[in-house]
């Protein structure tokens, strides 16, 4: 009972902590925020690394495992490489100092 | 012996305190790049943390290098290959395939309990992994082909006939999650999975493309909640409290956009859609208006020649139209020119709110010109020309005066502040409020009908006649 209480605390604690994490945040990174945070709910990878790892050899198991790891991959690998596509646009734009076209 | 379980520990820690200052990061424009970066190490250190803790067998490196390759690199092309514009559509793909991978890590367990047999926590945690990462999954895929226009909104879905058939399948869901401990590789855990895939499409359907966004953005804190219940099933703590700050924050983004579009969550959810979904463009009702004054490309061009100050309120028909290149070559134009361009952003502008800015920051627009509502609003008054590019609700006068419009109280641009307006638009259409614009019939309004990128081409050619912006180089 020990491990499901604490575990309930880091459930309490990690909501907690997320609704304070972004008060105010400007429009124009709504989508990249979005997108970010979508990026990291593909955390599951480490679900899916997990049901692998205990998988003993199954092999429905595994494949299960290896499918959710691909959906899961997919979600992390795209997400951050596609938020980081949209917010290198802003700071591209600080950066440079004259509209050379 | 310690030393070796304390690395793992305190990996975990350091990705859970990265991750957290990740997302906050995220809502700055100036730290949000390195954020996302930042995130993104964290992730690999949890999973680099997860891995050196199991033991893992050469058949299971074999398995994770499959998933890896495959969900890898369709994720690298696909974010590679996306037009900015498909940027909504493209999140909520990526969020329904987290969605899934919950829903299959439950199923995984539930099936074959790799890890002994569940107890009752990790039984309720696969009942909420399954339901909400079949409802994540289905959702979004729903969410992304209303988006693409490949769905369009069924009629049945806007009568009260789709609360019937959403109920029903709510109640099929709670009776096969209490069913599901007696039997836990039976037919309740089929019955959850496909009641709640088609609860996920059926809450997701009647919805219109204007709230999507809001729509995704609950979803994407339902990914979050679905990653938190699979950290209950194989007992990650990391899991978990990711799982939950990316729910939180989640909920908190959702809020702040539905504010930003004067929409409450709950009528966006069980509303349906605003003005019977009437597609943008699909003809409307044109009826109605009785003063309007309709203009060539030509005679917009004269006018703003003559301007001293533009200022463009770019809108989702712009962003259909891909026409943000076309805007950045005629505010050069006009640049050259001696005008000074500016642009209003309303908070919502775009098929999501900021999305306006990453399109026009694609097409090379100097990000201080982008003003928000706040700031421009007070400008208008001595603006000499304003066109509005494909926007429509949020220039609406009557947001401000008509205590019985639907859109009252929503915060506007105030361009009918403007001398001279200009409404670049493809056909006289309501909006996704389904109302008269009381800005199309005022006096110092004109219309330009057309799409927007042929609007645009035109006026460059226009002016470029007329010797606008000749002497400039480079």
């Amino acid at each position: 009972m020990s491990a499901l209480s604490q575990a309930l605390w880091v459930l309490l604690l990690g909501s907690l902590l997320g609704l304070e994490l972004i008060g105010k945040v400007p429009p124009t990174l709504h989508t990249p925020l979005m997108s970010g945070a979508n990026a990291i709910s593909g955390i599951t990878v480490l679900a899916s690394l997990t049901l692998i790892a205990q998988a003993n050899g199954q092999v429905p198991l595994l494949l299960l495992g290896s499918l959710s790891l691909g959906f899961a991959l997919f979600n992390v690998v795209g997400g951050f490489l596609v938020t980081d596509r949209m917010l290198a646009m802003f700071s591209r734009k600080k950066t440079r100092s004259g509209g050379a076209g | 012996m310690a030393g070796l379980d304390l690395l793992p520990a305190a990996i975990d820690l350091v990705a859970v305190l990265l991750l957290a200052l990740g997302i906050k990061g995220l809502s700055k424009v100036s730290t949000a790049r390195s954020a996302n970066g930042l995130a993104a190490l964290a992730m690999g250190l949890a999973v680099l943390g997860l891995l050196i803790q199991q033991p893992l067998s050469a058949q299971a490196w074999l398995w994770i290098a499959i998933g890896t390759a495959s969900g890898g690199l369709l994720g690298l092309v696909t974010a590679q290959r996306v037009p900015m514009t498909a940027m909504p559509e493209t999140v909520a793909l990526f969020n329904g395939c987290g969605g899934m991978a919950s829903l299959l890590v439950a199923l995984g367990v539930a099936l074959y309990s790799p890890g002994g047999a569940p107890g009752l926590v990790e039984q309720i945690s696969i009942v909420i992994s399954v339901f909400v990462g079949a409802i994540t999954f289905s959702g979004s895929i729903v969410a992304m082909g209303k988006l693409q226009g490949w769905i369009d909104t069924p009629g049945w879905t806007q009568s009260s006939l789709r609360h019937v058939v959403n109920i029903g399948l709510a109640v099929a869901c709670l009776a096969s999650a209490i069913a599901l401990p007696g039997a836990m590789a039976g037919l309740p855990l089929w019955v959850l999975v496909v009641a709640s895939s088609l609860l996920g499409i059926g809450v997701t359907l009647p919805i219109g493309g204007a709230d999507m966004p809001v729509v995704i953005s609950l979803l994407n804190s339902y990914s979050g909640v679905a990653a938190a219940a699979a950290g209950f099933v194989v007992g990650s703590q990391l899991l978990i409290v990711a799982g939950a700050m990316v729910g939180a924050a989640g909920l908190i983004l959702t809020q702040v956009m539905c504010t930003g579009m004067n929409r409450s969550l709950v009528s966006v959810l069980f509303g349906g859609a605003l003005g019977g979904a009437a597609p943008v463009g699909g003809g409307g009702d044109e009826a109605g208006y009785t003063r309007i004054t309709s203009c060539s490309a030509e005679e917009c061009a004269l006018a703003l020649e003559a301007a001293e100050r533009v200022v463009f309120v770019p809108g989702y028909g712009l962003a259909v139209a891909q026409a943000q290149h076309a805007l950045r070559e005629l505010s050069k134009l006009l640049e050259a020119h001696g005008v000074e361009v500016t642009y209003a952003i309303h908070p919502v502008a775009g098929r999501m709110p900021g999305h306006m800015n990453v399109l026009l920051a694609e097409a090379d627009v100097p990000y201080e010109q982008l003003l928000e509502m706040d700031t421009i609003n007070p400008e208008f008054p001595r603006t000499d020309v304003v066109i509005v590019l494909g926007a429509n609700d949020v220039v609406n006068p009557d947001a401000k005066s008509d205590s019985t419009s639907p859109l009252f109280g929503m915060p506007v641009l105030e361009v009918d502040q403007a001398r001279q307006v200009f409404v670049v638009k493809r056909s006289l259409g309501a909006g996704y409020a389904g109302i008269k614009n009381a800005l199309f019939e005022l006096p110092q309004t004109a219309m330009v009908f057309g799409d927007a990128k042929a609007v645009l081409n035109g006026l460059l050619s226009e002016l470029r006649s007329m010797g606008v912006g000749k002497k400039v180089a480079a």
